[in-house]
Parts: structure tokens; sequence; C-alpha cells
């Protein structure tokens, strides 16, 4: 099933990797995981955890943010691809949606959305037929295609940002913090539209999410990251009902709802690091 | 005084009508030149915002490579598309060398680099052209060298055809970067990098590739450029001034819109001329034209800092 990561065929291989930015700060302290064909596979964890520097070092966006991957390996249907620009990355169908939409401003919303579909070679009518696609998934789009993108909402933007990366024919998106700035609604709107994506489209998701509730619902497997380390992993469900995560993340505890001050933070320390 | 400042030049204008056309034509000439150079800034600008302070003397450098391959004996078009091969390898070098370094590095030191830039051409282009003046080559290129002779009321307009060429050079130009940059695939990296280079760089556009895009495009405009302005004044290192008076026309335009480059060149040239005819030459004996711009553009910086036609700044609230 989807939620055995051995059970599937892997198709991304995180193996213990490091990441250093600016030669000194020290982001990633061994970070492993793998990422099954046809899944979603969650990457939890607080701010400043390093769910964003994982996806770009998959992705190898790191490189112009002067990060990078000193010790590990990533692989990529068991080809090692640390070493290819994110241009190439994106040829072999792994493309990222990152953090904060990053919509381009000043296009309008099907320029943004053809953008997306630069490095592709198999001509226009395909790329119109991807076009129709989005649209047919995210109708909102559709409506807003003639205005440019900055004028946009949040929600709109994220569906944008997310469309842009299906036109490049992903196999696997890196979805960074998709629920940022957005209304509850609207969240599951997006989680809802992903989950569809993954299986009509048979698109793969590594999905780094603050939201550990909505992203657990919506996933088959979590890592669970702290400091740049993973700290804990497993199928959602069980991790949806372990006592530790509904502790921390998810804010509900034996004796019931707690406040997350009443939670004193070296009891998980102790935990689950020992 | 104040009737000579505030009077007589417009009764002048009036009583002469065709000699204002003429002036008008004069800085329209000169503000399509200007606006030429800053649209090569704004190009490199809103691409890779680096404020590309080399690109005057490339001017300068694809007008000598034209003239210098011509003085070997390579016919006048050939000579062309040698020129443009120059600038696509100086693209590609510039980007290699010097770009690519320093990726991610703050603003400042981009434009020190660019400074380099100029300093290197000039000194590699006196060693390799010497510093004379030379003649462009416009006949050789079939550029008319005739003149139009209107006759608006009764009075006397003249259009040099080698402008009236560089006009419709320059405009279809124009229409084709434009036409470039709003409907194809690259055109649209282009503008996309301006908008987020992250983002660009996450959908799998390579900012290598459309620098060297960027920096030839802005080598084909520094060739056109150079070959209207030479024809009017010859080819030396002293065409750099011309450059720097797309300084003002950017402040005027904003750095990130290309229809400010345009609207701020064509509005440049044609008002320092006739400040210049009109208020210049009869009160301050002439010589306005080389800071009058500079001026301008003070003034329209203390209201409107990002220009008068600087790119929408979007911000949701």
């Amino acid at each position: 099933m989807l939620d055995d990561p051995k059970a599937r065929e892997t198709l991304l291989e995180v193996n213990n990797i490091e990441v250093i930015y600016n030669h000194v700060i020290l982001v990633l302290k061994g970070v492993s995981l793998n990422v099954p064909k046809g899944g979603i596979t969650a990457l939890l964890g607080g701010n400043g955890a390093g769910k964003t520097t994982t996806l770009k070092a998959i992705s190898n966006l790191l490189h112009n943010e002067r990060g990078e991957v000193t010790k590990g390996s990533v692989k990529y249907r068991g080809d090692a691809v640390q070493d290819l620009n994110p241009a190439a990355l994106v040829k072999r169908g792994v493309v990222q949606v990152m953090e904060g939409r990053h919509c381009f401003g000043h296009l309008t919303v099907e320029e943004n959305l053809l953008t997306g579909a630069y490095t592709r070679r198999d001509g226009s009518a395909a790329i119109a037929r991807d076009l129709e696609l989005v649209y047919e998934y995210f109708p909102r789009l559709r409506e807003r295609r003639k205005s440019q993108a900055g004028y946009t909402s949040g929600g709109e933007q994220q569906m944008c940002a997310i469309g842009r990366a299906l036109m490049s024919k992903p196999e696997m998106i890196l979805l960074d913090e998709p629920s940022m700035g957005l209304a509850p609604q609207l969240v599951e709107e997006i989680f809802g539209i992903v989950k569809k994506l993954n299986e009509e489209e048979g698109v793969s998701f590594l999905l780094a999410e603050q939201n550990t509730n909505a992203a657990l619902r919506f996933s088959h497997y979590g890592y669970i990251l702290e400091n740049g380390r993973v700290v804990m992993d497993g199928p959602a469900d069980d991790l949806r009902e372990n006592p530790d995560v509904k502790e921390f993340y998810l804010g509900v505890s034996e004796e019931g709802r707690k406040s997350f001050r009443d939670v004193r933070s070296y009891r998980r320390r102790k935990r689950w690091l020992s | 005084m104040l009737r000579d400042v505030l009077f007589t030049p417009f009764a002048d204008m009036i009583a002469a009508p065709d000699f204002l056309l003429q002036v008008l034509w004069e800085g329209l000439v000169s503000g399509i030149l200007y606006a030429l150079i800053a649209l090569g800034f704004v190009l490199i600008f809103r691409s890779s915002r680096i404020f590309n302070f080399a690109q005057g003397i490339m001017v300068v450098f694809a007008a000598l490579t034209l003239v210098g391959f011509h003085a070997m004996g390579v016919p006048a078009w050939i000579s062309v598309a040698l020129t443009l091969a120059v600038m696509l390898a100086l693209s590609v070098t510039i980007e290699r060398v010097v770009l690519r370094p320093l990726v991610g590095q703050p603003d400042i030191i981009l434009f020190m680099a660019t400074i380099g830039i100029t300093l290197f051409l000039i000194g590699f282009g006196e060693i390799i052209f010497g510093g004379e003046n030379k003649v462009m080559i416009t006949e050789q290129l079939g550029i008319p060298t005739g003149s139009f002779v209107l006759e608006p009321w009764g009075g006397l307009l003249i259009l040099e055809q080698k402008d009236v060429t560089a006009v419709i050079v320059a405009a279809l130009l124009v229409a084709a970067l434009l036409a470039f940059l709003n409907y194809t695939r690259m055109g649209r990296a282009i503008r996309a990098l301006g908008d987020d280079s992250q983002a660009a760089l996450s959908v799998g556009i390579s900012l290598q590739t459309i620098w060297v895009l960027v920096w030839f495009i802005a080598g084909i405009i520094a060739l056109v450029t150079g070959i209207a302005w030479g024809a009017r004044a010859g080819v030396s290192f002293a065409l750099e001034v011309i450059a720097y008076k797309a300084l003002p026309v950017l402040m005027l335009g904003g750095l990130e819109s290309i229809s400010g480059a345009i609207i701020g060149g064509l509005m440049i040239g044609m008002l320092e001329k006739l400040f210049e005819v009109y208020w210049g030459q009869p009160l301050m004996g002439g010589g306005t034209e080389a800071w009058f711009a500079f001026v301008l553009a003070l003034v329209v910086l203390l209201f409107r800092p990002q220009g008068l036609f600087g790119e929408k700044i979007i911000e949701r609230v």
C-alpha cells in the first residue's frame, strides 16, 4: 500500500544529507527519506526545522542562496541528481512549488502557467491540452487568466503556482507550505485538489507543511523533522494516532486539549532523541 | 528678463513653426537613440537586477568593430553579421567570466563588475581599433544620405534621410522586441526572470541562457544605436557621452519599464533641444544640452522616485 514506502517503487531517495549555508550555518544534519511513486509524502515540523531546505536541496535551488549539500546523496529513480541544475531536474520530472507562491507578478495568470512549460519540447498542441487540464482542476484560474498574477488573491496565487508546476508535466512535485497564509477553507480546497491530482494524474508529492493536521489527513506517509534531523516517520494514520505527535503538533493529549505553553519542550527531546 | 523666459521663446515658436518642427525633429532623432540605449539598460536590469554601466560602451564597441571589419576589406553586410557574432561572443564571455561567478552577490558588486567591463572594453578597444575618430560606413550599408526638403506653411523643414532611416529602424526594432517579449517562450522567460528569479529557476528556466540572450539583445540594440549615431557624428570613444544620456532617461522612465525608456528617451531628446534653442542659446549662450537632461531627471526624481513610468509595484494589502 501507499503508506508503506518499501512496497512501492521508490522515486526519490534522500540519503543522509547535510546542508550548510554560507559555509558556516549547518541546517540539515543528516536527513534521509524516501518518496514512493504515486504517493503523497508529508514532511512535517515547526519553523526552522529544515523542511524548506530539504526540498531545496532536492531541487537544487540552494546554490543561489549560497547553500550547499556537503554530505549524503539525492537519488531520483536511482540516479544521483545532486549535481544537476534545477532545469535538468525539471526536465526529469521533478519540479518545486516554492513556499510563498512566487508567481510572476507582472505576468498574467495564463502567462505564468505557460512559463511552467518552458522546458517542454513536445509542441504547442500538447501544451495547450495541458493548459486546459490545469484550468479543469483550477476553474478559478480560468476566470482570472487575463489578470496579472500579482493582483490575484493568495489562494489564486497558490493555485497558479501549483498549476505552473503541473505545466511541466512533472512526475513529482515538491510542494512547500501550500497552506501558508490561507483561510482554512481554502487550505482544504487546495489539499483536495492535490489529492485529486495525485489519484487521477498519478503525480507524486513531497509536501512540506506546518499544518500537521491537514497534511496528515491528505498524505500517505509522514516524516517529522526537528532541528535538521528526522525524528520520527511512519504511515500518516499511525502518526495521527501517535501520542507525541498529538501532543506536540496537533495540540491534543491524553488529558485532552492543552495549551502549547504547558508542554515542556525538554520532554520531547528526551523521549525522541534518546 | 521674465519676458525673455516666459514670453519670447513661445512667441518665437509661433512665429516660425517650421523651425520649431525642425528642432523637434532633431530632438526626436537623438531622443530615439537615447531611448535605444536606455532600452538595453532596462532589458538587462529587468532580467538580472544588474545596472549595466557597460551598455554605453557596448554601443561604441559595436560601432568600432563594424567599422574595423569593413576597414579590413570585409563587405559591409558581412561586417554586420560578424559584428553580431562578436557581440554574441562578448555576451557569452561576460556571462561566463563575470556574471556566473558573482551569482547571489549583492547588487552593488555586480554593478561594480559592469564598471570593470566598461573600463576593460575602453582599454581593449583602444588597443585594437586605436583612439582616432572613424567614419561610419553609412553608404556601404545602403543607408540613404540625401535629405527630404519639406515646406510646411511656406517654411523650410529638412529631414536627413539617414535620420529618417534611423527612426524607422529603431521603431521596427522596438516593435520586434516587444513582440518577442510578449509572445514567445523565451520572451516570457525573460519577463518571468525579471519578476522572480528564484521562481524562474524553479520552473526550469536557466539563468545562464537567459542572461546570454539578454546581453546579446542588448548587443544588437547597441549595434543599431552605434550605426545610427556613428552616421551622424563619426565613431570614436567620444560616443560614450551619449551613453550617459541614458541615465537621465532611465531616471525619467524608470529602470524597469520598456515603454518608459522609449517615452523617456524621446522626451529628453526633444526637451533638451527645445531648451537649448529657445532658452539656452539666447539666455545662457548655449551648451545646455550637456546638463539639461540631468537637471530634468533630478526634478522628476524629487516628485516621483520610481520615475515617470516606473513599473508599478504590485503590493497586496
